[in-house]
């Protein structure tokens, strides 16, 4: 920074013109080069597996059929009643959701303090870290199939798949929150003569309650877009109707059951970003 | 009487049903206190756990009853099948250069897609509502979905895979960077133009280097979802580490699935450090 108000001072000082000013402009160009150069050594690298071998022989129908069926939605299944329907599938995903973020936010708190540097000491804090890395880096499908041979197929596996997902990703925020604590306002509450529950109680979760909330209903939204996906494996929710439609190419019912995840998706997104945006702004 | 407490404390349609408490100060004038909507907000959750517990069907007992079977698989786990290493780098391989060549592409298109959408550069109001809801509608399809079609059209294999990162690469990082850059000070930018500049040097010499790091970091941290998201996209038969995982539960081999987890484990957490740390000395 301070290079670099000398380069300006001396810019000045010798009275140069704006256009020479602009030619001496800093210039990154080796940097760039640099990126530019590891990019395409990456890309030449990876494209040679990954290689366009045309469409499938049913390709070109498969495409047309996936628009005609977005273009023409089955509107009975859509707007139906019966266990089937979309309305019902949605509102089962949404209850896999809901359960799964609730479950996950409360097994997360027990996580996020364990692994609080300014709570435990940091290598048994460390230690936790890694349990919740270990979490987060199994991919949710994973988690859902060796469920399934656990609970059995079923809107439960779902559950239980997403409780434990969620806990790798909220208990690192909830860390952060955590670790931003102002113990000063402990302090003065300690200097009133507060017992360790008053501190507790108007010390700390007062501190934590806007940013627990709002870590957990980020990831609602995240949930509600992964319990379409269990689906998939069996796990509950739209996903298994939908890959059965594609499968047996049904492209009516896909596109309803598509406009029906991407409404839902959309709404509660929306939901979502409003409240969080309200929670930020401290109402 | 309350007309200049009304107007200090806002009053919304939950105050009107819940009448706020009325305190009366000791100096003669009276404020109001607005009920608090906890009660209310507890309620709507509880009723949504019980919709949703009776939806899906969970009970705890299931967990209780299985939990030897969990231990049982949790134990073999833990003792990944050491040889299985060799038969997993190959698939791994194809992950990552699924990940990069995907991350590469979508966040190429994404680029150009995000300066348009963004409403300080764009002064088009429709088109940049056109292209946000295209964005908003990309982002809601399930990345499994994307790929499963993508296989049905282009055949099994990376090249269906690649195709359904850059399409969940595209939509997310476009959407992260118009965020950014509607936050990026268009000061020099209208210096620049009052100095002679026309749009196009301005942009490029006063905006471009605000923007482009900010790019890079989102580029990075989408390429970290990726690899993690890519390596289910396998389960659906678009290449990668999926097929291996999926056989593995298949034959109930959980030892070589802890095998392929660790690896992934490292590999993510690897790439993680990395980008994190280039992200660090980007911003």
């Amino acid at each position: 920074m301070a290079e670099k108000l000398e380069k300006i001072e001396k810019a000045v000082d010798e009275k140069l013109t704006v256009a020479e000013m602009y030619a001496n402009r800093p210039r990154k160009w080796w940097v760039y080069t640099l990126v530019v150069l590891i990019i395409a050594a990456l890309v030449g690298w990876s494209g040679s597996t990954v290689q366009f071998e045309g469409l499938t022989v049913t390709g070109r129908s498969v495409a047309q059929g996936v628009i005609s069926g977005i273009t023409h939605p089955d509107l009975k299944l859509m707007f139906g009643t019966s266990n089937t329907d979309v309305p019902y599938l949605l509102l089962q995903t949404m209850a896999i959701a809901v359960l799964g973020t609730i479950f996950g936010a409360i097994l997360a708190i027990p996580f996020a303090f364990l692994a609080s540097t300014n709570i435990l000491p940091k290598p048994l804090a460390y230690l936790f870290r890694v349990v919740i890395l270990l979490i987060r880096t199994i991919p949710s499908l994973v988690w859902a199939l060796m469920w399934i041979r656990v609970t059995g197929p079923g809107a439960a596996c779902g559950v239980i798949t997403q409780s434990v997902c969620s806990i790798g990703m909220i208990s690192k925020m909830y860390i952060t929150a955590i670790e931003d604590l102002d113990t000063r306002i402990l302090e003065s509450l300690d200097a009133m003569g507060c017992t360790p529950f008053q501190k507790i109680r108007y010390g700390v979760i007062p501190q934590l309650t806007a940013s627990f909330i709002s870590t957990t209903i980020y990831r609602f939204d995240i949930n509600l877009k992964d319990a379409t996906t269990l689906g998939i494996v069996g796990a509950g929710g739209i996903g298994a109707s939908l890959v059965q439609c594609l499968n047996s190419r049904r492209w009516a019912m896909v596109g309803s059951f598509v406009w029906g995840l991407m409404i839902l998706v959309l709404i509660i997104e929306y939901l979502s970003t409003q409240v969080r945006s309200k929670l930020a702004r401290g109402e | 009487m309350d007309n200049e407490t009304n107007s200090a404390v806002k009053l919304t349609w939950f105050d009107k049903i819940f009448k706020p408490q009325v305190i009366t100060l000791p100096n003669g004038h009276s404020t109001i206190r607005r009920r608090s909507r906890a009660p209310f907000i507890v309620a709507l959750v509880l009723l949504a756990i019980i919709l949703s517990l009776r939806m899906t069907g969970f009970d705890m007992g299931l967990i209780i009853r299985k939990f030897d079977k969990l231990m049982d698989l949790m134990v073999k786990l833990f003792h990944p099948k050491w040889s299985f290493f060799d038969k997993v780098t190959r698939p791994l391989i194809d992950t990552i250069k699924m990940s990069i060549l995907g991350t590469v592409i979508g966040c190429a298109l994404a680029l150009p897609i995000a300066v348009l959408s963004s409403t300080n550069i764009d002064k088009n109001r429709v088109i940049v509502s056109v292209l946000r809801f295209i964005l908003a509608l990309i982002r809601t399809l399930p990345t499994l979905v994307i790929a499963l079609v993508c296989a049905l059209i282009f055949g099994l294999g990376t090249f269906a895979g690649t195709l359904a990162i850059s399409i969940f690469t595209f939509g997310i990082v476009a959407k992260m960077l118009y965020e950014s850059i509607e936050t990026i000070d268009m000061g020099p930018f209208e210096a620049m133009e009052a100095m002679g500049a026309n749009k196009f040097q301005a942009f490029w010499s006063a905006c471009v280097p605000q923007i482009l790091p900010v790019y890079l970091s989102h580029s990075l941290y989408c390429f970290e979802m990726n690899v993690r998201a890519s390596a289910i996209l396998g389960y659906v038969g678009a290449g990668g580490l999926g097929i291996t995982i999926n056989e593995r539960i298949g034959w109930r081999d959980y030892e070589g699935l802890g095998m392929v987890l660790l690896t992934l484990f490292v590999v993510v957490v690897a790439i993680e450090f990395t980008s994190e740390y280039l992200r660090g000395k980007l911003s």
